[in-house]
This record gives C-alpha cells, sequence and structure tokens, in this order.
C-alpha cells in the first residue's frame, strides 16, 4: 500500500530536490550506455533539432510553488511548505506582457495559485487585457479548505476564468492515493458547486475542464475514451457535467521521477516512452507555442523545464527584459524528459497533441 | 544463456520475432493489432478478455502487458480481478465437468 507524503522532496531535503541531480539521472544510465536512444538523437532523425519555436499562443504563468495538497506525482514538488510565492511587482511585469504580447491564452498555474495573497488583484487585471482564453489551473480541494476561498467560483464566473482542474479518476480510491486522503470527496463538492453556477454545463461559456493523469507508472490511455469513461460516471454516480478531459503523461522528473526510482520502474517507464515515441506529435509540443514564467520572473520553454531550472536560451532570460520577437528565435531546450511528450498521442497541458 | 525461462525485458523484444520470418511475424502483428481495435465490443472489453486469457494461459508476459493495459484505459483493480475470475471459474469448471466423464465410466464398470 503506497504511503502518502507529506512532505515536498525540498522539506525532505531529497537529493531529487536538485534539478542538476535529476537532469544526470535522465543522461545517464540507459541513455548514457546507448540502450536508449537520446531524445536530441531521435528528433535530429526528423531533421527538428533543433527545436524551434511557432507563433507564441500561450503565457503560462506559476505564480507560486505553495500548494495545499502534496500530489504523489507532482511535477513541482509544491506543497505548504514550499514558500516561492510571486510577488506583485513580478505580476506587474506580467501584466505589461500580456497587454502586449500576441499570445491568445493566459494559463496561471501553482501549486494553488488561489495561495498567492495577490492572485484576486492579478486575475482581474489580467482579465482586462483581452486574453482570448483565461485560464486557472485549480485543484478544487483550495476551494473548500478556507472559508475566505468558499466564493472563488463565484468570483471565477465574474471574470469568465476557464477552470482547469484535475482528477486522476472517478473513484475515490485511485484518486486519494494519488492526491491525498478525502481529496476525491472535496474535488466531487467543488465540482457540484460549479456546475450549479454553469460551469461545465452544456453549452455553457464558463468553461470546465479536467486534467487527468494516470496514478502510477504507465502512460495514459486514449483521451477520448478516457473522457467517455469519466463523463458516464461523474454523470451517473455525483450528477457532474464538464466540458473536456486532458489527459496528461507524467514526466520523469520531481516527485514522480523519485516515484519512479523508489518503486523501481525508471527503466521500464522510460522505455516505455520512447518505445511510444510518436513523430507527428514533435510538431505541436507545448513549448513550440508557449512560454512559461516562474513565480520570480525567469522564463523557461515549459513548466517541466522550469522545474528543472533549465532557462530558455535566449539572451531574453527574465519578463523584465520580455521581447517577443528575440524569444521566438531561440532554440528549445530538451532533454530525456522530453519524451513524455511525445509519447502515444502526445501530451501538453492542453492534452493530447497527435 | 538466461538461467531462467522467462525475462520480463524479453516481452520488449516481442516485436523481433518478425526478423527471422518478416512475412508471418508482420501477419501476425497485423491481425493482432485488428483484433484490439474498437469493433462490436470496446477495446475496454477486449482488453478485459485478454487478462482474463492471460490468466488461464498462465502466460506472465501477457499478464505483465495487460494489467497495464488495463490502467491505461482507466479500469479498476476490482474489474481487473472479477475479469480473472470469470477465467478461473471457466477453468476450473473444465476440469470439474470432466467428473461427470468419470462419473460415466464408474458407471459403466461398477454400476
Amino acid at each position: 500500500m503506497a504511503k502518502l507524503k507529506t512532505q515536498s522532496l525540498h522539506k525532505r531535503e531529497s537529493e531529487l530536490a536538485n534539478s542538476n541531480r535529476q537532469l544526470e539521472i535522465l543522461s545517464n544510465g540507459i541513455f548514457k550506455s546507448g540502450e536508449l536512444p537520446k531524445f536530441e538523437d531521435k528528433i535530429a532523425k526528423i531533421g527538428q533539432f533543433p527545436l524551434r519555436p511557432k507563433k507564441l499562443e500561450i503565457l503560462q504563468i506559476n505564480v507560486g510553488y505553495m500548494c495545499n495538497q502534496v500530489c504523489e506525482h507532482c511535477h513541482v514538488d509544491a506543497g505548504p511548505d514550499r514558500k516561492e510565492i510571486m510577488t506583485k511587482e513580478t505580476m506587474q511585469q506580467c501584466l505589461e506582457v500580456i497587454k502586449n504580447s500576441s499570445a491568445h491564452t493566459l494559463d496561471l498555474t501553482g501549486g494553488a495559485p488561489e495561495m498567492n495573497p495577490n492572485f484576486r488583484w492579478f486575475v482581474e487585471e489580467a482579465s482586462r487585457a483581452g486574453i482570448k482564453d483565461f485560464i486557472v489551473r485549480s485543484n478544487l480541494t483550495i476551494i473548500r479548505a478556507n472559508k475566505k476561498y468558499y466564493d472563488l467560483p463565484e468570483f471565477f464566473k465574474k471574470h469568465n476564468v476557464h477552470v482547469v482542474s484535475s482528477m486522476p479518476h472517478w473513484t475515490r480510491g485511485k484518486t486519494d492515493k494519488q492526491r491525498g486522503e478525502g481529496v476525491f470527496d472535496q474535488s466531487i463538492k467543488t465540482l457540484q458547486e460549479l456546475n450549479a453556477i454553469g460551469y461545465g454545463m452544456p453549452n455553457s461559456n464558463l468553461k470546465l475542464d479536467l486534467v487527468y493523469n494516470p496514478s502510477g507508472a504507465f502512460l495514459p490511455g486514449d483521451q477520448a475514451s478516457m473522457e467517455k469513461d469519466f463523463k458516464k460516471a461523474l454523470l451517473e454516480d455525483f450528477n457532474i457535467q464538464f466540458h473536456n478531459l486532458f489527459a496528461i503523461t507524467n514526466l520523469p522528473i520531481s516527485r514522480f521521477l523519485d516515484y519512479l526510482i523508489a518503486s523501481e520502474n525508471y527503466e521500464d517507464y522510460m522505455y516505455a516512452l520512447v518505445e511510444a515515441y510518436n513523430p507527428t506529435a514533435v510538431a505541436k509540443v507545448m513549448c513550440t507555442n508557449t512560454i512559461s514564467v516562474s513565480w520570480d520572473g525567469w522564463l523557461y520553454d515549459c513548466d517541466f523545464n522550469q522545474m528543472l531550472d533549465l532557462k530558455v536560451a535566449s539572451k531574453v532570460k527574465h519578463i523584465s527584459d520580455y521581447n517577443e520577437d528575440l524569444l521566438n528565435d531561440r532554440n528549445i531546450v530538451i532533454s530525456q524528459h522530453c519524451y513524455g511528450c511525445t509519447a502515444g498521442a502526445g501530451s501538453s497541458c492542453q492534452g493530447t497533441l497527435a | 544463456m538466461s538461467k531462467t525461462y522467462y525475462d520480463p525485458a524479453d516481452l520488449r523484444k516481442f516485436g523481433n520475432i518478425t526478423e527471422w520470418s518478416e512475412e508471418l511475424g508482420t501477419k501476425f502483428f497485423d491481425y493482432y493489432n485488428s483484433v484490439f481495435q474498437e469493433g462490436a465490443l470496446t477495446a475496454r472489453e477486449k482488453s478485459l478478455i485478454a487478462l482474463a486469457v492471460s490468466h488461464t494461459e498462465k502466460c506472465p508476459y501477457c499478464i505483465d502487458a495487460y494489467s497495464k493495459d488495463g490502467l491505461q484505459r482507466g479500469i479498476t483493480k476490482e474489474e481487473m480481478m472479477e475479469a480473472v475470475h470469470v477465467g478461473a471459474a471457466i477453468k476450473s469448471g473444465a476440469a470439474l465437468v470432466h467428473g461427470v466423464q468419470m462419473m460415466n465410466k464408474v458407471n459403466k464398470l461398477d454400476g
């Protein structure tokens, strides 16, 4: 029986809290020996190395690593013990960028983004910037964690926020195993609350999407089939509706890497990712249309590179120096974790790619 | 040579059987892949049937493959175990139904 961790890798002072150590693991062993090809070599074969960005579509801003949950496979290593929080000054810099950027989607993530003390101010300001799709990645339980969050569904509605929430399974056991005891029941109540004010309902403009990521060392199944199963079960069991399910592959970094190594699944998982490599997904990976901003304003090709501290390979590295033309003229930084985004039907924060 | 008959890593090499007989290997994998597509039965139902048969065939490679396949499809532990029981019930029933043959023989010889 899996025992849930209650502290982040950082708090536990695990060696895997160090991004250099993670990158070492990802480049040594089966990849160093040549047993499996490096991602760079794999994409070079289809003329995609170096990987280059296309038109910027999504600005993903991580407003802090603090979270009320300590999910087993969190790639952020988020938790209540993480103190990295975006300041109002950095948010101001982000707002300037949002106003002038060609990106049509703003994607706020964390941690639990709602725990940032300036979260509401930031949402109010950002919602005036004329962004087409304004996403907040909410873990659902935060809304019930403290009375100061109880009105968040109405707040989201007022600002026409697109809510995207994690839901590993439609059963209590599998959800709680990954995300913590009681998470399933709390999530169900919040989803019902969101439905009650119009979120996720058929033909509603209040978008509610769910994110599925596997609870263990296996790849996600077909997104459309999973969505069908989720919709059927949540409707029958709890009268819950939502719009889309995004199936996301767990990338072998941070707490998921820790889990893979501890459970002796690391090599098999890397084999599974490499065997499922889908060249058609390469041209569509999210780092080609996304810029990820960290809590302290540094720029990354994606949220995963952010957690590995692989900053963009550009003269522009910080939100304070933001220049979209310069940024778009860069090579995307890659390592073996990138196989997670090209496996099977491909994977991104917006679900499958191919 | 390995000192055991089964090595979990051999499952990854299954596709290599094509190297020694490309035509037959390719035909087999084409057939195999077609069988598991959505049809009158869903791919999910087929995965559970495959899991049950994996057990009755006592194939460790197949058990590994279809336990993982089930997880990927969101199939629950309870569903998987029920499928295995279906296989086990047929297997034990198949043994036990021969008891009728025994009874027939005993009755004929000593009835």
